[in-house]
């Protein structure tokens, strides 16, 4: 294991760097309310890495490749067994150094008690950069990297769309909304939050995928250690605010319909 | 108490602050508390000035220099410790990019929960229920917070609440907090906020849009809805995936982080309607959404929800409008 160095050393910054990565329902999957109603029936799910994690991973790697130092990067994931094991090899293959897994099959959907587990079970790696995903596309709410970073006492930022590293610090350049942009500067240790299309990413090649099989993954039995604050009560359908026409059957009647829509209803087109 | 917290945005109350407020004040008489707003940090003066026909039990202002600009640092700090002095039973912001950067390190530091991006309130006795879109908003589900908590932080998703509902009739007392900062605990720094120049085009002027998304699956299928548009006579626009793959640039993106727009027409083409993208076209007159999956959640704001294959149906619908 590599000791932690901070800062210009022979010039150059030896850093470790953790992704949180997380495995979410794949856009595909069909997303059915199980009989407990709290949670998704997840056996007719296929679980993939959720997107702005997987840029998170790009940025930490192009990162350790520009600095060429021994830099680490460690991917870090939660969940159970079944639903994580291709989020790791996939970040493994693509080149992080070695893998965290807090194994916890509980479906748990409080932001601050996850961040809590991260943290208890990360606090001793000492990382000097810590990366997400702006938000997972399952619970979606966005809090994960910044409460991790507050319990690490880490300078934060979201939103993430350019990084800089430079001695002792990060600069990052947030996109907010509307076309509007801001950079900030952090001190290391930092948590950075990661925007979808901040790089373009890579495909784990052969000898990623062949060499992924001798990097260690660290396993760890993650058990909650207070109530969470909140909770799913009850999943449900999302109401329809409109009424909606629906428009389905061969591809000629289709096309017809809206033909029809768009000349005599809406007078789109004459 | 419940306290709403005012965000400024370039020298005004932000949009999503006024529904804030508008939460803040159903939720007090719902649950027969007292509202305070609080102004706090950047330009927190005329914030108060502008909220000042608002009704409210107080006005409360909390200014410090080094909070003059924002940090998530220093507004972390400043609200926690506004909090531990006012202990409010729900603490209320609009889900801005600004309260997705700070306000989860309220919720760490004092160890209270945040239950952010909230669609709507509903009540079970006097207990209220908050409901939030989950898995790409193909669901939504009720949430339960740990009735113990001494502080629950919430944040509105946009259009949650109405801006126009504000109560009006000013505030009874205008109290200033004491900040306390010393320079330990703002360790980041920032620089003014900028707009990049979108060398494009204005997305919001247009009267038919065609919007296309990852459910076109290739760069080389975007001249086939461009020729769509074009038969149109709409523009072309898109969901962040096609920005973020390079298929087209990242002006032509509709959504939180691109542009809002609200024509006559929007076509949309293989999107799946993920919140980011909804909150930026959901103010539309008319809504075509073609997609394959008939869950998909753009059927549910749509007017025409057409369910089927895009590959085939644009170029025939193409064909028949050159016609």
């Amino acid at each position: 294991m590599l000791d932690r160095v901070v800062g210009f050393k022979n010039n150059t910054i030896i850093m470790k760097i953790a992704v949180l990565t997380k495995a979410i329902p794949s856009y595909e999957s069909s997303i059915r309310i199980d009989s407990t109603s709290k949670w998704i029936d997840e056996s007719v799910v296929n679980f993939t890495v959720n997107e702005s994690d997987s840029y998170a991973l790009e940025e930490a790697l192009q990162i350790k490749e520009k600095l060429d130092n021994g830099t680490e990067v460690v991917v870090v994931t939660m969940g159970s067994q079944d639903n994580t094991s291709k989020v790791l090899k996939d970040g493994l293959a693509k080149g992080a150094d070695r893998a965290i897994f807090i194994q916890n099959e509980d479906s748990n959907t409080d932001p601050l008690s996850i961040a809590k587990l991260f943290s208890d079970n990360l606090k001793d790696e000492n990382f000097d950069l810590v990366f997400s995903g702006l938000q997972s596309d399952d619970l979606g709410s966005g809090q994960t990297g910044v409460l991790l970073g507050e319990l690490l006492g880490m300078s934060t930022a979201t939103l993430g769309i350019e990084t800089d590293i430079q001695e002792g610090k990060i600069k990052v350049k947030r996109e907010l909304e509307s076309g509007w942009f801001q950079w900030v500067t952090l001190p290391f240790p930092a948590s950075v939050s990661i925007q979808s299309g901040i790089n373009e990413r890579r495909y784990p090649s052969l000898k990623g995928i062949m060499g992924a099989k001798r990097k260690e993954t660290k396993v760890i039995n993650g058990q909650l250690s207070d109530i969470p604050k909140q909770n799913f009560m009850n999943l449900f359908m999302p109401k329809t605010e409109k009424s909606t026409e629906k428009i389905e059957g061969d591809v000629d009647g289709i096309v017809a319909k809206l033909m029809d829509i768009l000349k005599n209803k809406l007078r789109i087109v004459s | 108490m419940i306290l709403v917290i005012l965000e400024n945005q370039r020298g005004n109350i932000h949009v999503f602050s006024k529904e804030a407020v508008v939460a803040g004040q159903s939720l007090a008489s719902k649950l027969g508390m007292e509202l305070s707003i609080l102004c706090m940090g950047e330009n927190a003066n005329s914030l108060k000035e502008q909220a000042s026909d608002y009704k409210a039990k107080n006005l409360i202002l909390a200014e410090h220099e080094m909070v003059s600009t924002y940090s998530a640092d220093g507004y972390s700090k400043v609200l926690s410790d506004v909090i531990k002095d006012l202990s409010p039973k729900y603490v209320i912001m609009g889900h801005s990019y600004m309260v997705r950067d700070f306000l989860p390190r309220v919720s760490a530091k004092l160890d209270i929960p945040f239950v952010s991006d909230i669609i709507s309130v509903t009540y079970d006795g006097d207990k209220p229920v908050f409901a939030r879109q989950v898995f790409n908003a193909k669901l939504a589900t009720n949430i339960q917070t740990d009735p113990n908590s001494s502080t629950t932080l919430l944040s509105f998703q946009s259009a949650a609440f109405s801006s126009d509902d504000i109560e009006l009739g000013g505030s009874d007392a205008a109290p200033v907090f004491e900040v306390n900062l010393n320079s330990d605990d703002i360790k980041s720094s920032s620089e003014p906020e900028f707009q990049e120049s979108s060398a494009g085009v204005d997305l919001t002027a247009a009267n038919v849009i065609v919007s296309v998304g990852r459910g076109i699956e290739s760069q080389d299928n975007i001249p086939m809805v461009e020729s769509l548009a074009e038969a149109m006579g709409a523009e072309i626009a898109s969901s962040r995936p096609v920005v973020d793959m390079g298929w087209l640039p990242s002006y032509r993106q509709v959504g939180s982080s691109g542009q809002v727009v609200s024509p006559n027409l929007y076509f949309s083409v293989g999107i799946s309607g993920a919140i980011q993208h909804v909150v930026g076209m959901k103010g539309s007159k008319n809504i075509i959404a073609i997609n394959k999956d008939e869950e998909a959640p753009i059927f549910e704001i749509a007017d025409y929800a057409v369910i089927g294959d895009l590959m085939e149906i644009v170029p025939k619908l193409t064909e028949e409008l050159k016609k």
